[in-house]
Formats: C-alpha cells, structure tokens, sequence
C-alpha cells in the first residue's frame, strides 16, 4: 500500500483515498499534429522498470490533481509536487539522485 | 524424447522410476541461432513450437531471465474461454481454445485441459443485454455460447446466490466448452516438445541489450553472452516496454500488477468457471479443492510482482454477496504477476520499427487463455514475416490509424 501526500491540501494518506492517472510530463499533440505525435501523446509509454513520474488524483480528498515521483521496482515515492509544470522540481530530482545514482535523469 | 504412456509408467515402476529422464534439455547457448525468442513463458514456448511443427525452423533459442513458466504462465487463474464480442479476439481466443481441446495429445504431455464450463453473470441489466449481443456475435462467428437464465444457473452453481440484494443474478453468459488446464504442464508441454526439436530452452539468462544494423536486429545481449539472431521474437509480456526500450522503440503498453488469491482446499463445491464482472471477482475450484479467485488490476505502474493489499479485500469483497460460503473460507496464497495493459486493452502482435524484430505482447490480464492461439499467430508472423489472418488486426500500428480492438469497453473491464 502506498502512501502519498497530497501536495495540494497537505493530507498524507493511504493509497486507497488517491487514484492513479498515469505517466507525467506528457507533451499534449491535438488537431493538426502529425498522426505519429499524436499516436506517442495518447498511447506510447515510457513504462520505466525504476523512476517514474506520474499523475494523481486525490479523489477521496481535495479533489486535485497533483504529480508523484516513484520507483516502479521498489514502490518507493521519493516526493510529490503541484500539477503546474513542466518538469519535476529540483529537490525531487537531486532526491532521486541521491538514491538512485544509475537513474539517467528525467527526459 | 521418451513418450509418455501407460506402457511407460508400467515400465517404470518395475524399476524405482529411474528410466524418465529430464523433459527438455538445458544446454548453453551457441553463438547464433535462425531465431531468438525472449522469453519461454506460454506465449514464447507455444511460438517456438509451432515455429517448428509448422514452418520446419528449429534453429532456435528461447531465453528466459528466470526460470520456464515462472512469470504469469505460473501466476494466473487458469481460465480458458473465447466468448468475446469482437471478430478478431474471437477469431484467436476460440483458435488457442480448440487447440487447447488436443493439447494433451499433440504435446504428448497432460496439460489436464477441463472444459467444465465458463459462466459470466448478468448481474445488472445493462450486462444482460450486452452478453445477449455477445451471444448473437458468437454465434456468427462460430463460437458456442448460449445466454442462461437464473435457475439455469442456479442448477449448474448450486453455492450461488441469486437474490441480491443490490446485484440479483439475472442470467449469464455459457461457454459449455471453455475451462481450465494446468498452467505449468502447459509452459513444462511445451518446452519439452520445443527441447525434442532440438531447440535451446535456455534458462536463467536476462538479456540485456539488442543490438541492430540498418534497421535490422544482429544480435543480443545477455548474462550468458552474446547470441547471433537472423530473426528476433519478443515475447514477454509485463516487461515487453524494457526490451522495447533496448530495441530502440516505445509501445503503447503499461505495466502493472494483477493479483490473485487461493482458499484452503475444501470439498467439491463447484465444478464450473464463475466471473462475475460487474462486482468484478471471478472463481473456480482447483482440482487440489482450493477456491482459485481472481479480481481487477491494480492502478498503478509497478514492476514488483505484488500488489496493494486492499485489491484483494475488494475482490473477496465482491464476491461475497454472490458466493457467501466465501465469507468463511480462510485464504491461503496470494501473489502477484506484471501484465502489460495496452491502450484498448487487446493484445499486440506485430512487426516493429526493426525489421526482423517481432513483438507479442499487451495481453494484459488475460493471456494463458490464448497461449496456443498467440503461438500460432506469432511463428506464422516470424516465419513469413508477414501476419496471418488470426494476426493482422492485432498489429501496433491500429493505434496510429485509430482501428481500436475495443474488448474493453464491451466488456465493461479490462478482460
């Protein structure tokens, strides 16, 4: 069982009070896009053995939408952060670096 | 190989059964083969076989980073069934079924294939007019399946609770001929038909990189070296997206962790497959007598092969109503398999952006129903290089074009 803090309303509570909504940090592609970019934005996954920044929802909560940084091999949440930006924040970064030295850093 | 029969048990047990040999050999790997499958769980073996028995090419290895049928071979609930609303799925599922029916024979090897019958319950109705339309599709697609009514029901799954009160039974969905079989045998079968054709079972051996020329796989990488392929099969289902990463491309596929649970073993009580999925919990009884139960997905990534404890609350949970004698079995095992979930939740079996790489994968949280199906489907891709009719629909390019296999949605649950 995981357990998040929600960036948004500061509860730090067991995973059953959160829904999980996928990968972050995606490039959104709409209309107009080429049919490739448009295909990587709403199907290919990076679905990363180790480090992975993904979104959640605190649904049985506030209601918001944050993001979390977690190892998909140990289950391990090195931090979660606001929904608003473009990339993880640096602390969660040097954090993970920390722990995990062979991690490649975000791309 | 030494057959298996009668006879041979005789034979044996006039000596302390000392004469049976190993079932498939375990050899080290040579430096290249025409073909390398990874991965020698069902989906891998079952494409080595008919790679073999079909198209004469027995050059090959199939490699495994553990050990053979230890992923989600061994980690299933061992329901067989094709009773699908879509043309493709149907087409492969009811193929890898009928295969199943003579599995035991072609293999020479008891894979103890049970067809006792699976049953999915109209528990709302919306379901039951969705199995109705199930029921239409199958029949025009050749597959026997026949909607029941309750007290039909009730006299093939006596324990059932039909009442309620928040979800009656209102009739299901029969499959006569759908069933069970044991997982390992299956896997075990296999490798030991692939190991009589003098293919290379090699187990215990990760892979760690592909190497490629020109668009084309040469080579790869793993702990017992490197291994020559003129061809190369990717078969491995929860980690599909790893191997794709080494390969160079990204797949619509995400991992994550599908639990399943056994009771103590008790008493004949049920001698058919229930699925309940508008509760979401399904269960059979093993022939050791345990309650074999399943349920959902958990949510999230996850490589760890264990899930979140409270999936499993909510699938006895589910089943309770339905089945109260539930409420007082004591639970015994629980574990854990990574499947790999695709975008409209129907399997891949495709070409890649390397030309004589090939992948098999997204079967998500229903693959041992069609490991001889997809083995079919994917030696007849490897060895033409082109998919076969049970195959083209499920190539990795539908999701660039927009031609969704969508089981998902008509089944209300991932499936």
């Amino acid at each position: 069982m995981l357990i998040l803090t929600c960036p948004c309303c500061g509860v730090t509570a067991e995973e059953t009070e959160f829904h999980a909504g996928g990968e972050a940090h995606l490039k959104r592609f709409g209309p107009g896009s080429a049919d490739a970019e448009y295909e990587a934005y709403m199907f290919n996954r990076k679905n990363p053995r180790g480090v992975h920044f993904e979104r959640w929802r605190h649904v049985y909560g506030c209601g918001k939408w944050f993001l979390a940084a977690r190892c998909t091999m140990a289950l391990e949440v090195f931090g979660t952060y606001p929904a608003q930006t473009h990339e993880p924040p640096a602390e969660i970064v040097a954090k993970i670096k920390s722990k995990r030295p062979e991690w490649e850093g975000f791309a | 190989m030494k057959r298996y029969s009668a006879f041979a048990i005789a034979r044996e047990a006039f000596r302390q059964h000392k004469g049976w040999g190993e079932a498939w050999k375990s050899p080290e790997p040579r430096a290249a083969y025409d073909v390398v499958i990874v991965g020698a769980g069902g989906h891998g073996l079952a494409t080595a076989y008919y790679l073999g028995k079909r198209y004469g090419i027995t050059n090959v290895a199939i490699i495994e980073k553990g050990w053979l049928g230890g992923g989600n071979t061994g980690r299933n609930t061992t329901i067989i069934r094709s009773n699908y609303l879509q043309d493709p799925s149907a087409a492969i599922y009811e193929k890898s079924r009928a295969l199943y029916e003579t599995l035991s024979q072609d293999l020479n090897y008891n894979i103890m294939f049970s067809p006792r019958g699976v049953m999915m319950l109209a528990q709302t109705e919306h379901e039951k007019r969705g199995y109705l339309r199930t029921e239409r599709a199958n029949a025009l697609q050749g597959v026997e399946t026949r909607f029941i009514e309750p007290a039909e029901v009730k006299r093939l799954v006596p324990i059932i609770n039909l009442a309620g009160p928040r979800y009656p039974v209102l009739g299901a969905l029969w499959q006569p001929r759908g069933g069970t079989a044991r997982h390992d045998a299956v896997a075990w079968g296999y490798a030991r038909a692939c190991s009589d054709m003098r293919m290379h079972v090699i187990e215990q051996c990760a892979v760690t990189g592909v190497e490629s020329a020109g668009g084309q796989v040469t080579a790869v990488n793993t702990t017992k070296g490197t291994i020559g392929c003129k061809k190369l099969g990717i078969v491995v289902a929860g980690h599909s997206g790893a191997l794709a990463d080494m390969a160079g491309f990204r797949l619509p596929v995400e991992s994550v962790a599908l639990q399943a649970l056994v009771s103590e073993p008790i008493k004949p009580c049920m001698d058919v497959v229930v699925m309940a999925n508008t509760v979401h919990g399904y269960m059979s009884q093993s022939d050791k007598g345990e309650m074999v139960i399943g349920g959902g997905a958990d949510q999230f990534n996850n490589y760890t092969q264990r899930g979140s404890w409270h999936h499993i609350e909510e699938t006895v949970r589910a089943l309770i109503e339905t089945f109260p004698m539930v409420s007082r079995l004591k639970m015994l095992r629980q574990w854990g398999g990574i499947v790999d979930m695709t975008g409209d939740r129907s399997p891949i079996i495709s070409k890649t952006p390397l030309g004589n790489c090939f992948i098999n994968c997204g079967w998500g949280t229903g693959g041992f129903k069609a490991i001889p199906g997809s083995g079919w489907a994917m030696a007849e891709l490897i060895a033409k290089g082109e998919p076969g009719p049970l195959a083209a629909e499920f190539s990795m390019t539908r999701f660039r074009e927009g031609r969704f296999i969508d089981e998902s949605v008509a089944a209300g649950v991932a499936h």
